[in-house]
């Protein structure tokens, strides 16, 4: 469908005077905002998840990721550097990188052969001097003025993230204390891959964003803790915002006797549940916090998930104005023991494309993308916890998350 | 023996596709083990994949869970099954066959929900044959939506 952009979308999206209670439905199916957002937000001054760090180890190992629609290639350079560049090449256009991921000295475009070492920079270019000296690049062509457009790149515990905004301020500034530290709790351990998959989801992205930061929903729609009488309404919790609001953490403690245990003591089955087989529920304690489940949102589209002994990375990407893929990267510690990768094995079931608590987010945002249909002129209505935008300590019955997101989001795209 | 193994896969395939979940754990052995995993963590030789049950309660409660607990769309599958390659090994046999699933929701979209391979080992369990584990090795890393029933 061809619909043109608006020049001043702030004007005519006249977003409700309510403020971040309220979102216009028009925003998760309007073609035209989908297209400034790729512009304004994605390519804005907010650092865009691209992929692990363990995923490109090697010199000369490279990875495919997306920054909203933007095809981007990461790599490590022969001294070890993180590199991120768009995936297009500076001739005509066309994707350089071809494989999800891969390991070479140079990338090289299969179109015209044009190649670029490892940091973008472009080396040289077929038929340069032409073949049997006719023709071939102008004289003053020069191989220095062309090279794969870059983005800044920030490591931060093992996860990339990429910038194409020379306003973005340093990773940790970006995410706050609160949220470093969590992310600094979760991941700062050497860590590894145990296993990806991902789903596609009939959705504009800003749903599954809404979707992860809503502490609201979570023992209602997903009853398989309830329905299995496993222990977790009365457990303390809370959702806990960055200064600006866009990011989150909602948290829960299981109980408090958990404090007490023994570091890393395996303790069965404590859920008194109708499960046949509750040893999925087994745990081990990682840390003394009490903390034993925690989903953490870094804006716009990564999760950080410690969900049991369920750790996990994921993020999402726009695949069109109501498509999204949300990706699952299941990850364990380094120095973890048979015994614990096999819970965290046996919890996985718990998350993902099949996760017993998470399988309804696949087709609950896709029920507001159908609802909404033909009512791009209405509002939804966010107003669980209150009106305001702080952390919610003590109480998940709160909207705070959804409301902080659509706080960053409005501030970027000029609504 | 090769036809009891066919039997077996073909009365796997039609049970799961007209529904009658609650007899799906009983393909297994007692302390079978199923997973659905893609075919880039397979390879990979990663343990995690999308769906995993160490043992027919882990499946038994999986199909509680989606009676009882888990909301979906109703929708049903229709596997396609490929003929089967049987390896005895020992007390055991290693089979391999290919798959194609469908999805047909309610209001009729027909859908390739999954292709991919089953990797099986049977066993003889009290004069039947069953799983001891069977691995589903999707090939393509995507799950459409969601998938709550058992492939």
């Amino acid at each position: 469908m061809d619909v043109p952009i608006t020049h001043d979308l702030a004007a005519d999206l006249a977003w409700p005077q309510e403020g971040v209670t309220r979102v216009p439905f028009r925003v998760f199916s309007d073609p035209g905002i989908y297209a400034e957002e790729q512009k304004r937000l994605f390519r804005g001054p907010i650092w865009n998840f691209l992929c692990l760090e363990v995923e490109i180890l090697r010199p000369g190992d490279w990875r495919l990721a997306t920054v909203g629609e933007t095809p981007v290639v990461v790599t490590r350079d022969e001294h070890g550097a993180i590199h991120a560049m768009v995936n297009r090449c500076a001739h005509k256009g066309a994707l350089v990188c071809l494989q999800e991921r891969g390991n070479a000295k140079a990338l090289t475009c299969v179109y015209h052969s044009w190649s670029y070492d490892l940091a973008g920079r472009l080396q040289s270019v077929a038929f340069r001097h032409g073949v049997r000296g006719k023709g071939g690049m102008p004289e003053d062509f020069d191989t220095a003025r062309h090279r794969l457009e870059q983005l800044r790149v920030e490591v931060f515990c093992g996860l990339v993230f990429g910038t194409f905004s020379d306003a973005t301020v340093p990773v940790e500034t970006y995410l706050g204390d609160t949220m470093a530290r969590m992310i600094r709790r979760n991941l700062g351990r050497p860590h590894r891959i145990l296993g990806m998959h991902s789903q596609i989801i009939h959705n504009n992205w800003k749903l599954y964003a809404e979707n992860v930061r809503d502490s609201y929903h979570a023992t209602l729609l997903h009853t398989f803790y309830t329905t299995f009488k496993v222990n977790r309404l009365d457990m303390d919790g809370g959702m806990l915002l960055s200064e600006d609001g866009r990011h989150s953490i909602s948290y829960a403690k299981r109980d408090t006797l958990q404090q007490s245990d023994e570091y890393r003591k395996v303790h069965s089955a404590q859920y008194g549940s109708a499960l046949a087989a509750p040893e999925m529920l087994d745990t081990f304690t990682e840390f003394d916090d009490g903390v034993t489940h925690c989903i953490q949102t870094v804006f716009p589209t990564l999760v950080v998930q410690l969900t049991l002994n369920s750790l996990a990375v994921r993020f999402f990407t726009p695949r069109g104005v109501d498509k999204t893929e949300l990706f699952w990267i299941y990850l364990g510690y380094r120095d973890d023991s048979e015994q614990q990768t096999r819970q965290r094995l046996m919890q996985s079931n718990l998350t993902g494309a099949a996760g017993l608590v998470s399988l309804e987010d696949g087709c609950i945002n896709e029920f507001v993308q159908r609802g909404t249909r033909g009512s791009e002129d209405r509002n939804a209505f966010l107003e669980m916890g209150g009106r305001d935008v702080a952390s919610s300590d003590g109480s998940r019955a709160t909207e705070t998350g959804i409301r902080g997101f659509w706080q960053g989001y409005r501030k970027l795209m000029g609504f | 023996m090769r036809e009891a193994i066919e039997d077996l896969l073909c009365d796997y395939a039609e049970t799961i596709d007209s529904g009658d979940l609650e007899r799906w754990p009983g393909f297994f052995t007692e302390d079978g083990e199923y997973q659905i995993i893609t075919r880039e963590s397979h390879d990979a030789g990663l343990p995690i994949g999308i769906l995993y049950c160490g043992s027919r309660g882990m499946m038994e409660d999986r199909v509680q869970a989606l009676r009882t607990a888990n909301i979906y769309e109703p929708h049903a599958y229709r596997h396609i099954l490929g003929r089967p390659r049987l390896e005895r090994q020992g007390e055991e046999f290693a089979v391999r066959s290919n798959f194609c699933v469908f999805r047909i929701a309610q209001d009729g979209d027909t859908v390739t929900f999954a292709t991919g391979r089953y990797l099986d080992r049977i066993v003889h369990d009290g004069g039947v044959p069953r799983f001891r584990s069977r691995r589903a090795v999707l090939d393509s890393r995507r799950v459409d939506i969601l998938l709550v029933l058992p492939l």
